[in-house]
Order: structure tokens, then C-alpha cells, then sequence
């Protein structure tokens, strides 16, 4: 096999590949900087909780419309913003810490979906949201993961200054502006965004992948926030493409192959990582004169 | 004399229970002042609740024309994410939050005063050195620089130079000075008296109540830390209802 049939050939014959790696680059430029964010505030497996709440929202609007890309996608945008905003709002208002809000209110709105769907008396087939089809992406689809990265970004451009100082020091914050909570709402809101984004094309708990995997990798790499945006945002890209060509040739499922380059990437970047790898804290090398 | 801050039958707390019970009084403009007293005697609380962070359970606080935001104030051992990657200078540029918002720019102008605050607490060449390699005296040189970008009329520290070595804290206190010479009105709260008395000519001796206000040599006397002393940490978990009516 020649590298074009190997790299280039797949996208250039077939269509439903060239949508698969628009999307993943979509995705991929929402995944970078909240992964980043998601990572340094500590919320690694805050993603993880959005996905579980959006699962019930998106499985309701499978009952009532079938395999609906709007009605799935409005459903879960509905439940994941209820359990990101209440959670959000508990934690500031109330003396209870973020994570155990947070663990509340999306433990509720699994089980709420769970009872729905069971009321119905319908079979949903729950794994299609859970595992998505990256390379059944149509144009619709193509629309509504592109639009909400477009949103995604301009509204980080908006909030950046106040997210990061809430990350840094978040009494300082309030003592100067009301913003952070604001900021961080509307953080949790672009996650659960672009978690229902990615669930057309990796399903739900695979979209946090995208996330937190290229993030952690980069974590590895560099210690500027920036170039750490950059490169996670660059490695959830890569991630994509190989993970689709692995698919491609071998036969797989597409979310879960792109999901595992990713987990390959951070594998590497563990043991062979400059900045904090398991490499680098064993052989330190020689300590500097000041 | 102007009044900077007026407290008024001002009592603030936790869960009901009072940490600074029944306080009046008020601090002058462009005043140097320092508020001493036991654990636990309500000296933290009370600059909560000059800016604004926790609200009165009583009476009230009346900062005559300054808005809480307006106030700089560095609190008790930061809460500040030492992890994150971010630098000494972006940590400082943080005090311009009220002139740039989200979107001002930050120009020539505004670099030359971060680089001016950088250097006026002795920190230049740290500028690009993440925050996380700082040691704690230069941490909190970093904070000050950030307080003096915030150019505040209304300053509250909160324990300020604990845990620093002399020289740094010496630096420091030349800081406050120099605020005092700018009749900019500082409150800090301190546990070292001779410091106290030879930096700050007026002090609050605090025990949940007043136990003394006034120039720093007469607030500071022996019979007065005693009273403060037997005073302190009377928290009880079966208190009454104050009887003193609202």
C-alpha cells in the first residue's frame, strides 16, 4: 500500500470521509480550550458528568421524534444546561462544593430519563447516543457541529479574561467584578454545547474523550496556557484523522478508534513527556548552578 | 476629618453566630490603621465585610461614595491556584481588571505601570517566570505589585506578612507607607505589636467587640491585650438570641 492509499485515498473516494475529518476538525477546535479549562479547574470528570445528563435529554427527544437530529440535539442541550446551570448555581449559592452539586443534579436527570423512557414503554436503543456515527454525518449535522464551534469560540473570546482569573484566584475575582460567575456558567454551558456537538459523531461519553485526553497530553508537553489550548486543540485534530484512517483500514468503529489514538498519544506523552513525564522525573538529569 | 468608613451597630458572622458583634465607629480618610486582637476575635471577618464579601447580620457599613469593587483587598493566604500556568506578570496585569474589563487593551500606557509595579516591590526579571516557582515572599511581593495597579482609595490586608521573612516584610511595610503618604486608606490586620507600634499610628483592638480604639500606643496597652485576651473565641453552639434589639 502506497502512503496515498494509505493517507490521501480514503478522503479523495469517499465523501461520508471527507464530512468524518470536517467534523472532527470542528469538534476539535471547541475540544481544545475546554479541555485545557476543564483540566485546570479541575473538572476532568466534570465532562464525564455532562455526558451522563445529556443522555436522558437526547433519549426523550428520540421518544417523542424518532431519530431526529434536532429534537435529540434540543433534548439534550435542554437537560445538560438544567444540570450544568442548577449544579452551578448550588455551588455558589449554597455552602455544598461543585462537584457534589454537580454529582446531584445530573444523578437526577439520568434517573428522570431513565424513568421516561421506561413510562413509555419504548425500547430506545440507547447505545446509538452513547457510541455516535462519525461517518454517517450529513449536511445537517455538518451545520449544527460547525455553528456551535463558531459560537463556541466567539463566546470564549468574551469570557477568556474572567475564566482564567476565577481559575487563578477566584476571591480576587469576586472582590473586583461579579463576571466569574457568569463566565463560569456560561463555561459549563459551551461544554454541554459542544458535548451534544459530539455526540452525532463520537456519542456522548466518547465526546468527553476528544476533550480531556488531548489536553492531558499537552499538559505534558508545554505549561503555557496558550500553547497548551494550541497544542491540545492540534492533538484532538490528529487524534481525529488517525483514528478515522484506523477505522478506515481496519475496520472499526470510528468513535472509539478516534478515542484511542487519543488514549495512545497520552500513553506516550506519560512515559515520554518533557514537562512532568514519568521519563523525566526518573532521570532528572544533573541540577543547574542557580 | 472625612469619614472613609462608618460602622454602624455592625454585626457580621457565621450561621447567626457573631464574629464582630456591635461595632461603631468610623476610619478617617487617608488612615493608617491596624486591627490587632486574639484567634478568632472577628478581625478577618470584618474586612469580609468592609468589601463586601459577607453581609451584615446587623447595623451596617457605610463606605461613603467608595463601591466595595472599588476596594483592594488581599485576603489571608490567597486562595490562588499556584498550578496554573500563568505568569507574574499576567497575575499582576489583573489589577487593571476595573479600568480593562473584558475587552480594554492593554497599551504602552498600561504596560508601563505593570512594569512600574513589578519593580517598585522588587521583583524585575520575574516578569515571565510562572507563578508556581515563586516563593512565598515572592508570591506575596507579586500580590502587592497587583494592589498597587488596582490603585484603590480603600486598601484591606489581611495578615499581610505572615510567614515573611524580615527584609521582605520590611519592603513591604515601606509599600503601606508609601500608600499613607498618598492618603489612600489602609486596614491591616496584624499579630506582630512591634511592628504595629512602629508602623501604624492607629489601631482596632478587636475581641468579637471592641476592646480598644485609638492611637496605637494607648490601644495597645498591657491591660487592654489582657481584657482582649480573656475575651476571644466564645463561639457556643447553644447561644441565646442577642438581647441588644436590632
Amino acid at each position: 500500500m502506497t502512503p496515498y492509499d494509505a493517507l490521501i485515498a480514503p478522503f479523495v473516494e469517499f465523501e461520508f470521509m471527507r464530512r468524518a475529518v470536517v467534523g472532527v476538525f470542528a469538534l476539535a477546535l471547541g475540544a481544545g480550550p475546554l479541555g485545557t479549562f476543564l483540566m485546570l479547574r479541575r473538572m476532568s470528570l466534570t465532562g464525564d458528568a455532562m455526558a451522563h445528563a445529556i443522555l436522558p435529554g437526547a433519549a426523550i427527544g428520540f421518544l417523542l421524534a424518532g431519530l431526529n437530529l434536532y429534537a435529540m440535539s434540543l433534548g439534550g442541550m435542554v437537560a445538560g444546561l438544567l444540570v450544568a446551570v442548577g449544579a452551578g448555581v448550588v455551588a455558589r449559592a449554597t455552602e455544598l462544593k461543585e462537584d457534589a452539586s454537580l454529582a446531584a443534579f445530573y444523578l437526577i436527570s439520568l434517573a428522570l430519563g431513565v424513568l421516561i423512557v421506561s413510562l413509555r414503554g419504548s425500547n430506545v436503543d440507547l447505545l446509538h447516543v452513547l457510541f455516535g456515527t462519525v461517518l454517517g454525518i450529513d449536511d445537517a449535522t455538518l451545520l449544527l457541529i460547525a455553528g456551535i464551534t463558531t459560537a463556541t469560540l466567539f463566546t470564549l473570546a468574551v469570557i477568556w479574561r474572567p475564566l482564567v482569573m476565577d481559575c487563578v484566584d477566584p476571591t480576587f475575582l469576586a472582590s473586583v467584578s461579579r463576571s466569574g460567575g457568569v463566565s463560569h456558567i456560561a463555561f459549563l454551558a459551551l461544554v454541554v454545547l459542544n458535548l451534544v456537538g459530539g455526540f452525532h459523531a463520537l456519542g456522548t461519553l466518547l465526546a468527553v474523550g476528544l476533550m480531556m485526553l488531548p489536553a492531558a497530553t499537552a499538559r505534558f508537553f508545554v505549561r503555557d496556557l496558550s500553547a497548551l489550548v494550541a497544542l491540545s486543540t492540534l492533538i484532538a485534530f490528529l487524534s481525529g484523522l488517525v483514528g478515522l484512517l484506523v477505522s478506515y483500514h481496519l475496520g472499526t468503529p470510528s468513535g472509539p478508534s478516534i478515542i484511542l489514538v487519543a488514549g495512545a498519544a497520552y500513553g506516550c506523552a506519560v512515559v515520554f513527556g518533557p514537562a512532568g513525564g514519568v521519563l523525566s522525573r526518573l532521570l532528572p538529569g544533573r541540577h543547574l548552578e542557580a | 476629618m472625612t469619614a472613609q468608613i462608618s460602622f454602624r451597630d455592625l454585626t457580621l458572622g457565621y450561621e447567626r453566630h457573631p464574629a464582630v458583634h456591635h461595632l461603631s465607629g468610623e476610619v478617617a480618610e487617608g488612615a493608617l490603621l491596624a486591627i490587632c486582637g486574639p484567634n478568632g476575635a472577628g478581625k478577618s471577618t470584618l474586612l469580609k465585610g468592609i468589601c463586601g464579601a459577607l453581609r451584615p447580620q446587623g447595623g451596617s457599613v457605610d463606605l461613603h461614595g467608595v463601591s466595595p469593587r472599588d476596594i483592594a483587598y488581599l485576603p489571608q493566604g490567597a486562595e490562588i491556584d499556584r498550578s496554573f500556568p500563568i505568569s507574574v506578570y499576567d497575575l499582576v496585569s489583573m489589577g487593571l481588571w476595573r479600568r480593562a474589563g473584558l475587552f480594554g487593551g492593554i497599551g504602552r500606557r498600561e504596560r508601563v505601570r505593570i512594569e512600574e509595579a513589578i519593580a517598585a516591590v522588587g521583583l524585575d526579571g520575574f516578569e515571565s517566570r510562572p507563578i508556581g516557582s515563586l516563593s512565598g515572599g515572592q508570591m506575596q511581593r507579586t500580590l502587592f505589585a497587583r494592589l498597587l495597579l488596582q490603585d484603590a482609595r480603600v486598601i484591606l490586608l489581611d495578615e499581610p506578612f505572615t510567614a515573611l521573612d524580615a527584609k521582605t516584610t520590611a519592603d513591604l511595610v515601606d509599600l503601606v507607607g508609601r500608600w499613607h503618604g498618598e492618603r489612600r486608606t489602609v486596614l491591616a490586620v496584624l499579630h506582630d505589636f512591634d511592628l504595629v507600634r512602629a508602623a501604624f499610628p492607629d489601631t482596632l483592638l478587636l475581641a468579637r467587640q471592641p476592646v480598644a480604639w485609638g492611637p496605637t500606643a494607648e490601644a495597645l496597652k498591657a491591660e487592654n491585650l489582657l481584657k482582649a485576651r480573656h475575651m476571644g473565641e466564645a463561639w457556643q453552639a447553644d447561644a441565646a438570641t442577642c438581647p441588644v434589639a436590632a
